[in-house]
């Protein structure tokens, strides 16, 4: 009997040790599998339509004046290399529409094409809200940008009314300071942090497009956009003028310059843009 | 059960799901008619209550600023200076300016308010934000895009921030409801800052009469 329990004793000494081998070649090879993963796996899940990402160093210079971050001093610099871009409406709104059946969904999506080609150009990673004819919520299309690290945001549209072959941007308007002790940002008033960043950037893509297109304003202008206020990134919309133009070409003439002008306005605004390391999380 | 009753069954089946099929087109009309009928008379019953305030000719005439889309300037607002005999209430004065705004200018060019759109109710609380009720016509028949959503807003504060100083910010209502924008774009869930230096200054509580 003593004996029978002392070899059940050694059989299970074994399993033991077999065991103890198999978890520490596992735990080898898992440790190998890490080793060998690029460090940085892109939330793919979250972008439907990528570029190519910039190969440049997105750090800031270290001495660089003026740069500003919404999350304060504990930052560590990384930069802007994602930029999500959203076509306004869509799906069962059309958005403004002109008397030539001219709709502003269908525009901007044809808009959106081009800026994200010129983006790419400049080695920018670029996020779409929507991709066909559909219309997320604005919260979703918020979603989409807050779920990126180190991103800018532009929303396009076309307006109903204005002169025709004008390009406005628009940066929220004030919004109530964020007092939360805890460093979470209300979701919102998410865009409040970065108001000043989006007024910067605003002003860089409306002096391009004022140089492309006449009569347009020199500054960005301030409004109250409920597709901004949701939106924890430099944020700006851009509005061309307007569907009422006799002919759609008037207004697919217009791409190519406010492509440009969005690519180089938001080359312009990199070396203004740091990241935070520990970005304020969203409630 | 014999074949009979089988065959009777099944008939009797297929002509209740072909009358059901031919009446429920029919059934749905009815019910979205009734359902329209009855918003209809909401909106005349709304529209009876709020009839425009009339201008009592005894109240003192004063210069009144209305704020109207430039001729010259794109998309801008411009003051436009008339004489009207004005109530010294903050609300029966709000109600007024109101009126004439969406009464709207000579020019109908230069409108920043659809045509149809009436101001249902109108509401001063004691910390000086207004609320404003408008009817349905303000977001359904206003132009969509940002720069013509802010002019009609905007003109709508700024007639208000010249007239009734009272007004420090406003809140805009559709038909009685809040709604997340105004056609689309203006985000209409807060309140606009109407006065900025009052509005910036702390609220004093409610004083009673």
């Amino acid at each position: 009997m003593g004996n029978e329990f002392g070899m059940l004793l050694q059989v299970r000494n074994i399993l033991r040790i077999k065991s103890l081998v198999l978890i520490g070649l596992l735990s080898v090879a898992l440790l190998a599998a890490v080793l060998a993963s690029p460090s940085v796996i892109p939330s793919q899940a979250q972008q439907p339509a990528t570029g190519t990402p910039t190969t440049a160093s997105p750090t800031a210079p270290s001495a660089q004046a003026g740069v500003a971050s919404p999350f304060g001093a504990q930052t560590q610099q990384a930069g802007l290399s994602i930029v999500v871009l959203d076509p306004a409406h869509g799906g069962t709104d059309p958005g403004a529409r002109g008397t030539g059946g001219i709709r502003e969904s269908e525009i901007v999506l044809d808009f959106a094409i081009q800026v994200r080609r010129a983006l790419e150009l400049q080695g920018f990673q670029v996020v779409q809200t929507r991709q066909g004819n559909e219309n997320p919520s604005f919260d979703d299309r918020s979603a989409t940008a807050n779920a990126q690290r180190g991103a800018v945001f532009v929303t396009l549209h076309i307006s109903s009314t204005g002169l025709p072959g004008t390009a406005r941007v628009y940066v929220n308007s004030d919004l109530p300071p964020v007092a939360d002790s805890n460093g979470l940002i209300p979701w919102d008033r998410a865009q409040a942090p970065f108001l000043g960043l989006s007024k910067t950037f605003g002003d860089l893509v409306q002096g391009f497009l004022s140089q492309r297109f006449k009569g347009s304003p020199e500054a960005a202008q301030t409004a109250s956009v409920r597709q901004l206020r949701t939106t924890a990134a430099p944020a700006i919309a851009v509005e061309i003028s307007s569907v009422t133009v006799e002919n759609r070409a008037d207004l697919d003439r217009m791409a190519p310059g406010v492509a440009d002008a969005i690519a180089r306005g938001v080359a312009a605004f990199k070396p203004s843009y740091v990241v935070a390391n520990t970005p304020g999380a969203l409630r | 059960m014999t074949p009979t009753w089988k065959f009777w069954l099944i008939g009797g089946l297929v002509v209740a799901v072909l009358a059901a099929a031919i009446y429920f087109p029919i059934l749905r009309r009815r019910v979205k008619r009734a359902a329209r009928l009855q918003q209809q008379s909401e909106e005349q019953a709304r529209r009876e209550l709020a009839q425009p305030i009339a201008i009592n000719p005894g109240d003192p005439r004063v210069k009144t600023k209305l704020f109207w889309a430039s001729d010259t300037i794109d998309s801008t607002l411009v003051p436009v200076t008339v004489e009207l005999p004005l109530s010294s209430d903050p609300v029966l004065r709000s109600k007024q300016v109101l009126n004439t705004l969406l009464a709207g200018p000579v020019d109908a060019e230069l409108r920043t308010l659809p045509p149809d759109a009436l101001l249902l109710a109108f509401y001063l609380l004691p910390d000086g934000t207004a609320i404003a009720d408008f009817s349905e016509a303000l977001a359904t028949s206003v132009p969509s895009g940002i720069v013509s959503e802010q002019l009609a807003v905007n003109s709508i504060a700024r007639t208000l921030e010249a007239n009734v100083p009272q007004v420090q910010r406003l809140k805009i209502l559709i038909h009685g409801q809040e709604v997340e924008t105004l056609a689309g774009h203006l985000d209409l869930t807060g309140a606009f800052v109407v006065n900025t230096k009052a509005a910036q200054a702390p609220v004093k509580p409610a004083s009673t009469p």
